[in-house]
């Protein structure tokens, strides 16, 4: 029988997760139980459950228990996964969808227009490779809500790669285009939303896809140092607790909605592409 | 009478990147009557191109005018139809949309299923019609893609409708099936084409008039051929007709090697015409003795 590269690949894909789960499984050391100990051994204080790297069958175990009451709320320290992803996701989002309505405006300007082009480049060469985090201290001061300082660290981290790819994007639309919606007599603003925006959308969806990405690395970080809510202050809070088991979970399912995030913008960019 | 499109005095000068000026042609003047078909040859960088531009209202000249109908031209126009020579269909709209797309801007009042079954009719007439006009241009042949092009084109009713090489990019076989068809759909209409080519065959079985350039800088459009054989015209019959071969090699010859010698001077002030050429073996009166192909320049 011969399998279809997509059925080999799953095949690995699974052997290398079995094998890796297993590896980790046995070299976690077991814990001996306080029986088993001499007495110097029990006066020493050996007897007590050591921390340690969990393994991953209490991993699962976290899983299950978090996934299956996901939005449980039992005070502010204590909420359920879907909770403290939905602040994140809430988050990410808002601000977001904020530097999106203004980076893909400006974008166009500036690819239209060699002059803002080169008005504005220096500002945007200087402020882009800032770290968002970098913002934080000024956003608190002068916002003085923590809240809407996350989301205003995620919206000048996602706001560059949309901003340039833009107007790299509608700079490089072909003058054939252009031309026949000359020819064809289009104002201005119908040019922009019949020729030009669907010229330019492969490259601008390629930049919010690039922008959603690192929205979602930022706002872990974000959270860590605001606190309240969120899924980066849920890490953060279960370090404190020296619970790892939720770490490593928490972990994993910020990988899990980062996948997430970045498919929807994957399927987006499958439907404005186009071949030359 | 006046013309239904005339060239006054164009001029059209680039800089040269040292500082000096270029100058393409030079107080070009021409004209072209409603319903005529002129095709226009030239060798590359004599400005044909510039002068299609012009005409599109895509570029401004120098100095210079373009009157239609009297009025002079100024920008782009939907009465001015353009089909480029790389097609220029919007690759990520379907056959049938690009040419919604150009019918819907021309007639804005149009309903749906007008704009809609007029789009269709056209696509049909360059021999378009089924599953293919739902699919994208990245999905069609390039002579496909033309047609799609001149579709586009001929469904918006221009008054002018200007060709730039539009068959160049296409291999032989369906360079001819799509002139062909380009033949059929215009002899319908009174349209009015002006059409650069680089393929003397393609000029004679497509003009009333071909326009020779001679070769830049200072280009000038230095003779009006006139085609002397009847239409309707079929590729291989016109090859029988006695005038063909006498136009043909007239055409060979003026690009082989007049259109060097002739080619303009600096500082020309005076407005270049094209000289008259009518080249008629089957007319008594210019019946030649020995066969030789007689030139009867006329100057108006």
């Amino acid at each position: 029988m011969v399998l279809s590269l997509n059925q080999r690949a799953a095949i690995l894909s699974l052997a290398l997760l079995v094998v890796g789960l297993l590896v980790w499984e046995f070299s976690i050391p077991a814990q001996k139980a306080a029986t088993e100990l001499t007495e110097y051994e029990r006066l020493m204080g050996l007897g007590q459950e050591r921390a340690g790297v969990p393994p991953p069958s209490q991993v699962f175990e976290k899983a299950w228990e978090q996934l299956s009451k996901p939005f449980y709320d039992a005070g502010p320290n204590d909420k359920g996964i879907g909770i403290q992803i939905g602040y994140s996701i809430y988050r990410v989002l808002t601000g977001y969808a904020l530097a999106a309505a203004i980076a893909i405006p400006l974008g166009f300007l500036i690819g239209m227009s060699p002059v803002a082009y080169k008005a504005l480049n220096p500002f945007i060469q200087v402020l882009r490779p800032i770290s968002p985090l970098a913002w934080m201290p000024l956003a608190l001061f002068v916002i003085q809500d923590s809240e809407a300082s996350a989301i205003f660290v995620i919206f000048i981290c996602s706001i560059w790669p949309m901003l340039l790819n833009t107007a790299f994007g509608v700079a490089g639309v072909r003058a054939d285009w252009v031309n026949v919606a000359r020819t064809h007599e289009l104002g201005s603003l119908r040019t922009a939303f019949t020729v030009i925006l669907p010229a330019a959308a492969p490259t601008i969806v390629t930049g919010m896809r690039i922008s959603i990405g690192i929205a979602w690395l930022v706002i872990v970080a974000a959270e860590m140092l605001v606190g309240g809510t969120g899924i980066g202050y849920y890490v953060w809070n279960e370090w404190n607790n020296l619970d790892l088991t939720s770490v490593i979970f928490s972990i994993l399912m910020i990988g899990v909605v980062g996948m997430i995030l970045d498919a929807a913008f994957g399927v987006l960019q499958r439907a404005v592409a186009y071949v030359e | 009478m006046k013309p239904f499109l005339s060239i006054e005095n164009l001029t059209q000068r680039f800089p040269d990147g040292q500082g000096g000026t270029m100058t393409v042609f030079e107080n070009a003047n021409f004209r072209v009557e409603k319903g005529e078909f002129v095709c226009i040859l030239g060798h590359s960088g004599c400005g044909k191109s510039t002068i299609m531009n012009i005409l599109a209202g895509l570029a401004e000249p120098t100095s210079g005018v373009v009157k239609m109908d009297g009025f002079e031209v100024s920008g782009p126009s939907l009465d001015r139809g353009v089909v480029f020579q790389n097609y220029s269909l919007l690759p990520w709209l379907s056959t049938l949309k690009n040419v919604t797309f150009a019918v819907k801007a021309r007639f804005p009042d149009w309903s749906r299923e007008k704009v809609h079954d007029h789009a269709v009719k056209y696509l049909d007439m360059v021999g378009l019609s089924g599953d293919v006009i739902h699919r994208k241009p990245s999905q069609l042949s390039g002579g496909m893609r033309q047609r799609v092009s001149i579709a586009r084109a001929f469904a918006n009713h221009p008054k002018l409708l200007l060709l730039d090489e539009p068959f160049g990019a296409l291999d032989a076989l369906t360079r001819g099936t799509i002139q062909d068809e380009l033949l059929k759909i215009w002899s319908g209409t009174e349209q009015t084409v002006f059409m650069i080519t680089h393929d003397i065959d393609e000029a004679i079985l497509l003009a009333d008039r071909i326009l020779l350039m001679t070769n830049g800088p200072f280009a000038r459009v230095a003779e009006s051929v006139e085609i002397t054989i009847p239409r309707p015209r079929v590729r291989t019959e016109i090859i029988e007709h006695p005038n063909f071969y006498a136009i043909r090699n007239h055409l060979v010859h003026f690009l082989g090697t007049r259109s060097r010698e002739l080619a303009g001077q600096q500082g020309g002030e005076r407005p270049n015409r094209p000289e008259t050429v009518r080249i008629d073996k089957t007319d008594p009166a210019d019946d030649p003795a020995e066969g030789a192909p007689v030139l009867r320049a006329v100057n108006h």
